[in-house]
């Protein structure tokens, strides 16, 4: 299924891609072949959802969990504080729209 | 390359005069005598008035780091710590070394004239010191990552890695650290272990972390890697565990133990027993600083944010790993391994070249924050005991 060259897969069993550039406000994604677009813009390092997750589940990347789901995520969702959870410590994040997460 | 060569049979890569303050309170005056040669006089010291032997081991192995051919102690004179012993450890050592207590030198003029004039003494004696062949295998190199988001992951700590990798492979001894930052890795990490005692004593120091940070209520996390796309401290702690590499890891040491041979080396830096003193590492320098006196000569630094510090005592190669924000600051990086998001480079050959400019920097080359005149520090208080057996398996 075709999927946007700007998001990398790290391992094959990863629930997330990588952005490696950024996407603008708006802007059509392919994600697994659905054309995704987000309110904000997404810097490069953030995560968009490859596969679906339940809520509660754990979220794989570098095929290594993460942490879980805080609510179901499906593919093409912004996978970020919103959505996503430690399982060993809650994280900080000073900036009110990272906090909401509507990205960089 | 070339170094100078110590009492204890290691060798330097630089040949500064350490200006250390002893407490706070002596912080000015090391400092006004240090700036009148600041690329030969770095500022070290110890802010607390109280004892701790973290500290004075610390303050022991970097006055006699081998990037140090002379120390100048300054003490306010009523601090607690342990001059006469470190005056003796560098003694020992054949270094150069001169103690000045500002409270019987007529106070900050005088101090501050007394040490400027010893250490330019000093400064010429360095300069005519003769060097001798250094080899590879030679080497400590640390590594740290700060500012990371979610490119550091994937493009600066890899290459570090694979930096790593190589100068392991040529003999060198290299240690990657922040046990914090390890929280998550421990199942993937512990199987590369030398033996399996070393995998447990692996596991149990990242145990320790996870519940060190669990008391204190937050990872070792910043707001500014979730700008920059990170979400948990186990997925910044799976980018931070690629700048160790693949190799073999040989031993587990802590802050001040000094790697007996060439290999990878992870260093615990979170402190044992209850939690005592606070954040284990409060910024990315205290880390550096914990390395550094475990023998380090240099420092790779992985950043994605951008950090732009260096170090005192032994030079720091700034590694960027996004490459929007090498556009930004480029003048404080000395590699961008961003390129490879960019596809421009792959991360075998920027590993490379990290590699081949720490043989040019132990060679004499400056990094950028040398040139820029960054000499970062800071030591804390802390609390450890000694390495069990199987942390250094033969």
């Amino acid at each position: 299924m075709q999927t946007d060259p700007r998001l990398i897969l790290l391992s094959p069993g990863d629930t997330v891609y990588v952005l490696r550039d950024q996407i603008a406000a708006g802007e059509a994604v392919m994600v697994e072949g659905v054309a995704v677009s987000f309110a904000q813009s997404l810097g490069l390092g953030h995560k968009i959802a490859r596969l679906a997750v339940a809520a509660g589940d754990r979220v794989i990347k570098y095929g290594a969990p993460i942490g879980r789901a805080s609510r179901a995520i499906a593919p093409g969702d912004h996978v970020h504080l919103h959505n996503l959870v430690s399982d060993y410590t809650p994280t900080y994040a000073l900036n009110p729209q990272v906090a909401q997460n509507r990205g960089d | 390359m070339r170094g100078w060569l110590r009492s204890d049979g290691r060798k330097g890569i630089r040949n500064v005069v350490a200006v250390a303050y002893l407490v706070e309170c002596a912080h000015h005056v090391a400092r006004e005598v240090a700036g009148s040669d600041r690329d030969h006089a770095h500022v070290i010291g110890f802010p607390g008035c109280f004892p701790n032997p973290y500290a004075q081991k610390m303050m022991e192995r970097l006055c006699t780091h081998p990037n140090v051919g002379a120390v100048l102690l300054v003490s306010l004179g009523c601090e607690s710590f342990n001059r006469h012993q470190l005056e003796s450890v560098v003694k020992a050592t054949g270094r150069p070394v001169k103690v000045l207590v500002i409270q019987n030198s007529g106070g900050t003029r005088s101090t501050i004239a007394a040490g400027q004039a010893w250490v330019a003494e000093q400064v010429v004696a360095l300069a005519a010191a003769p060097t001798v062949p250094m080899d590879i295998s030679e080497l400590i190199v640390g590594t740290v990552c700060g500012g990371s988001d979610g490119t550091s992951g994937i493009t600066g700590n890899p290459a570090a890695g694979i930096a790593f990798d190589k100068l392991v492979a040529a003999g060198a001894a290299c240690i990657f650290e922040e046990t914090g930052e390890l929280i998550g890795c421990e199942a993937i990490m512990e199987a590369r272990a030398a033996t399996p005692a070393l995998a447990a004593e692996l596991r149990a120091s990242v145990e320790k972390a996870a519940r060190y940070y669990e008391t204190l209520g937050y990872g070792s996390f910043a707001s500014g890697n979730a700008d920059g796309g990170l979400t948990t401290i186990e997925e910044k702690s799976l980018g931070a565990y690629m700048k160790s590499g693949q190799s073999v890891i040989s031993g587990l040491i802590k802050p001040g133990d000094i790697p007996p041979k060439g290999g990878l080396y992870l260093m615990d830096v979170v402190p044992d027993g209850e939690v005592r003193f606070g954040f284990p590492n409060i910024s990315d320098n205290a880390e550096i600083v914990e390395m550094m006196a475990s023998g380090a000569h240099c420092t790779l630094f992985v950043t994605g944010r951008g950090s732009v510090v260096g170090s005192a005592l032994a030079p720091v190669i700034k590694i960027a790993a996004n490459p929007h924000m090498y556009a930004r600051l480029s003048e404080d990086m000395d590699v961008n391994a961003g390129r490879v998001l960019e596809g421009a480079a792959s991360l075998e050959e920027v590993g490379q070249e990290i590699f081949d400019l720490v043989v040019s920097l132990a060679s004499g080359k400056r990094s950028k924050s040398e040139e820029l005149g960054h000499q970062e520090f800071i030591l804390t208080y802390k609390s450890f005991e000694p390495i069990g057996p199987a942390c250094l398996p033969v």
